[in-house]
């Protein structure tokens, strides 16, 4: 293959034609229709060469490179290795679909508005990939500060509203937290020896007590970029703000970005990974997982609902390499493979169907203006296309066969599965039970989206007053054709990667030989397109083709025998009407309503505010607030103190030129006696 | 002239040094600060000049020919420039009062001596004992800088410090080469300039020399 250009040199000017892009968009004179109908197409055609790019890397041992740039005698190194490589099909399939989209959805916005949103967007494309290409640290933290930064603005697009500002803060804030414990943790890792290139990293020999406290800055810095708990509270409020395709790459990509930098300096550069480490990942693993979906459950606002599930599904990746850790902890390389592999797996799933349901949701807002729930309902009548792509997204994320979440929770469960291997017996007994965690998350996601779907696309409109909104000129109707495009990229790929998951299956083999050595048990590599079997046909084995065939099958059979046999006719009633004649649409479900048994069932989790109108009460008005707890025991507590502090520190700044002169005094004076 | 006659010179001047030092900080009279200084620049020459000649370090002549034209000459004249124009002839206020600074100013001595007393015994020049004598000129007009009020004077304390410094280096190592040293005595001149410039947009601003107005700049 001579005349392609190797997967390093052509994902490196993928990602500089996205900088280039993100400098044209700027260039023409506030031209919204430019940047619209060149910068992002040209975007995902950038994005396509990419994931082309990054699939050939997954098959050809690690490649590097220098380049010229940079500080003096400091200069940028880029590698390529089959991790590399997943990640960067990832970003740019992933991408693809969003940048047309994009093209779409921005068709409202005013030409000064839409070039900066232009420039940021794909800047945080190329920060993205080259946080993924970069091989040493320095270049590692730029490209990750740039992600940063650059998704800050996007966040804050609307910044004229006090609460997108201080989502916007608030996000910046959780990224620098993190952002400083990953550059400790390369401190940690290069013990002094003032070589950052990863190449150094990797060979420097930790002490044990030195490598866990890398593990452990490694750990909460790239998970406060990943959303998990405790380090979560950005992520609720940040994706609502972001405009729609923002929120899509966001929850899609950039959260992933910190599972690659988890995978890249834990298993890669630390090495050596110690089984105590999977049982803290699998711990918050499994904590967020619950406490993702219990929370998603209560909200009424879509996009905030869809961020709840984006915590969720960073817990489910962290039981996957939580488990992993543990088996290789224990030196059961074939499980733990199986473990990263189900992991990585769902991180891919993951950007694909929660990129599709917040294009989805993008398209409803764009629509209708709305993004309360409990102002929706009808919606599959107006908006039949996007209502198909979004149930698509809806049962994929609820891990319904023979979509793409079944198989990786599938793996997740059947790496957890094998714990009779392990020698230590608290932790065999353990693992069982955070893949029960998984199982009872699974079940509440499932309900969760039969509530997003029954209240926003079935039904009546609720509130009429709400429906047409002065604000939306294309109010009830359909996406458009751009985003209609890009919703269908996405909701494919749903379908491919859940019917050839033995393709994906052996592509991260790759992945996962190149990290721990060694790969799945001979009976796994022996999967064939029709069956997949993780660890050998006699424990379990899963064919979506046929599990697809029986579905069609089934269903085609029931349809007929109904039509044949029942009444044969298609008959028109009002919906959810329950042989109640004379209903109004405010007497449907609502969607806090929706939610009400498992606030019951789990209501220690919440932190619950809630006003009953007496029966006398004359204008009765019911009001719930769902509340986070982390902000009353950990954030409040925190941000109090630390304006404590610099309110104490502060008084050393008393404005007067005598008192300053005397520090400079007393410190010369303190040195000199110090030195002496 | 024998080494111990220059010595006792060099040691006399140092006197001197130290002695205008404790005049400057008992000064209350911007003028007549104007003038300490200046005799505190030609001290430092004179001293210099001696070590030159006892040693016979050429480009100390310099440093001395540099000390005179800048800190004897020029400087001075430029202050009393910048007083005359900006009005601000009379007495000076002291954050603290005169007695106080002066005992701290001892315990300062005290302190540079007991500071310098190490190094002294390692250094071999004739000029090792005023070592201490110049950390306490650099001490002095530190204090100098803290406890005055206006603006002129916290200048020349500056200045009188690099006068310590300068003396330092002449003590301890028969001065800095002569590069770093016109560098220093450039930056010096350069220094006294932007402080004119700034006293005037500070009255310009404040209608006062008085430092104590900056305070408000301060955010809360």
């Amino acid at each position: 293959m001579d005349f392609l250009p190797s997967p390093l040199s052509g994902a490196l000017a993928a990602a500089v034609s996205w900088l280039v892009i993100a400098l044209a968009s700027l260039a023409p004179g506030r031209n919204a229709l430019v940047v619209r109908r060149l910068a992002f197409p040209l975007g995902a055609l950038a994005g396509l060469a990419l994931a082309a790019f990054g699939l050939q890397a997954m098959w050809l041992p690690a490649a590097q490179m220098t380049l010229p740039l940079g500080l003096p005698d400091l200069p940028f190194h880029l590698r390529i290795d089959p991790l590399a490589g997943f990640f960067l099909m990832l970003l740019g399939a992933v991408s693809a679909g969003v940048c047309v989209y994009a093209a779409g959805y921005f068709r409202d916005e005013s030409g000064e508005r839409l070039t900066l949103i232009g420039l940021q967007y794909h800047v945080f494309l190329a920060s993205m990939a080259f946080v993924i290409v970069a091989d040493d640290a320095y270049l590692f933290m730029v490209a990750w500060e740039t992600m940063a930064l650059s998704s800050y603005f996007l966040v804050t697009t609307d910044h004229k509203l006090p609460a997108v500002r201080g989502a916007g803060f608030l996000y910046l804030l959780v990224a620098h937290l993190g952002a400083i414990a990953i550059l400790l943790c390369f401190g940690v890792m290069s013990g002094g020896q003032g070589d950052y290139t990863f190449d150094a990293l990797r060979a420097a020999e930790l002490k044990p007590l030195w490598a866990t406290v890398a593990f452990l800055l490694a750990f909460f810095g790239f998970g406060a970029k990943a959303g998990m708990i405790p380090l979560h509270a950005w992520l609720p409020e940040a994706h609502p703000a972001a405009p729609s395709p923002v929120s899509a790459l966001m929850s899609g990509i950039m959260i992933k970005t910190a599972i690659y930098g988890m995978v890249r300096v834990i298993y890669d550069l630390i090495g050596g990974v110690r089984w105590e480490w999977g049982v803290l990942v699998l711990a918050i693993g499994a904590a967020t997982t619950l406490f993702g979906v219990l929370y998603a459950l209560m909200q009424h606002d879509l996009k905030r609902l869809l961020a709840y599930h984006s915590v969720e599904n960073i817990g489910i990746i962290l039981l996957g390499l939580g488990a992993s850790m543990v088996f290789l902890g224990f030196g059961h390389s074939a499980a733990g493979a199986l473990g990263l592999i189900a992991a990585l797996y769902h991180t891919l799933n993951h950007a694909v169907f929660k990129g599709l349901l917040f294009l989805g949701a993008g398209s409803i807002l764009h629509a209708t203006g709305l993004r309360n729930l409990n102002d929706m309902g009808g919606l599959i009548h107006k908006m039949p296309k996007t209502a198909f792509y979004f149930l698509i997204g809806a049962l994929a994320i609820s891990a319904l066969p023979p979509l793409n979440g079944f198989v990786s929770e599938w793996l997740t469960f059947q790496a957890a599965l094998q714990a009779p291997l392990l020698a230590n017996g608290v932790v065999r007994s353990v693992l069982p039970l955070f893949a029960a965690t998984l199982a009872l998350a699974g079940a509440l996601t499932a309900m969760c989206f039969v509530k997003v779907y029954g209240i926003a696309f079935l039904g009546q409109p609720r509130e009429p007053r709400h429906a047409p909104q002065p604000k939306a000129p294309a109010a009830g109707r359909d996406a458009g054709t751009l985003e209609q495009y890009g919703m269908a990229w996405l909701a494919a790929g749903c379908f491919v990667l859940g019917l050839f998951p033995t393709s994906f299956l052996l592509m991260l083999n790759r992945v996962a030989t190149s990290l721990t050595g060694k790969g799945l048990s001979r009976a796994a590599l022996e999967s064939n397109w029709l069956w997949l079997i993780p660890s050998s046909s006699v424990q379990a084995s899963y064919s979506p083709g046929i599990f697809l065939i029986v579905i069609v099958a089934v269903t085609l059979l029931t349809f007929l025998l109904v039509r044949r046999f029942y009444h044969g006719r298609v008959r028109y009633a009002d919906p959810w009407d329950c042989g109640y004649p004379g209903q109004t649409p405010r007497m449907q479900d609502t969607a806090d309503a929706f939610g009400q048994p498992i606030r019951h069932v789990f209501g220690p989790v919440y932190l619950m505010k809630r006003h009953l109108p007496g029966p006398d009460d004359p204008a009765p008005k019911f009001t719930l607030k769902i509340e986070d707890r982390h902000w009353y025991w950990l954030y409040l507590p925190l941000a109090r103190l630390t304006n404590y502090v610099s309110s104490k520190i502060a008084l050393l700044q008393q404005g007067r030129i005598s008192i300053y002169l005397l520090y400079s005094f007393l410190t010369l004076i303190a040195l000199l006696v110090f030195v002496r | 002239m024998d080494q111990t006659f220059s010595g006792q010179l060099v040691n006399l001047f140092a006197a001197f040094l130290l002695l205008i030092a404790f005049a400057m900080l008992s000064q209350r009279r911007v003028l007549t600060l104007i003038r300490l200084f200046a005799w505190q620049g030609a001290a430092l020459a004179a001293s210099t000049l001696i070590v030159a000649y006892s040693t016979g370090q050429t480009h100390l002549y310099f440093s001395a020919a540099l000390a005179v034209l800048l800190k004897v000459m020029l400087i001075p004249w430029v202050l009393h420039r910048l007083i005359d124009r900006l009005q601000v002839r009379w007495d000076v206020e002291t954050l603290i009062n005169i007695p106080a600074t002066m005992l701290i100013g001892i315990g300062l001595v005290i302190f540079a001596f007991a500071l310098a007393a190490p190094i002294s015994e390692m250094a071999n020049t004739v000029t090792r004992s005023t070592l201490g004598i110049a950390n306490a000129s650099v001490l002095l007009s530190f204090l100098m800088m803290i406890v005055r009020r206006k603006a002129v004077p916290q200048v020349i304390g500056f200045l009188a410090m690099e006068n310590g410094l300068f003396f330092a280096a002449t003590s301890a190592t028969y001065g800095m080469p002569l590069v770093v040293e016109l560098g220093v005595a450039l930056d010096v001149l350069v220094g006294t300039f932007i402080f004119g410039i700034f006293f005037f947009h500070i009255r310009e601003q404040f209608d006062s020399l008085d430092i104590r107005h900056m305070e408000k700049l301060k955010e809360d």
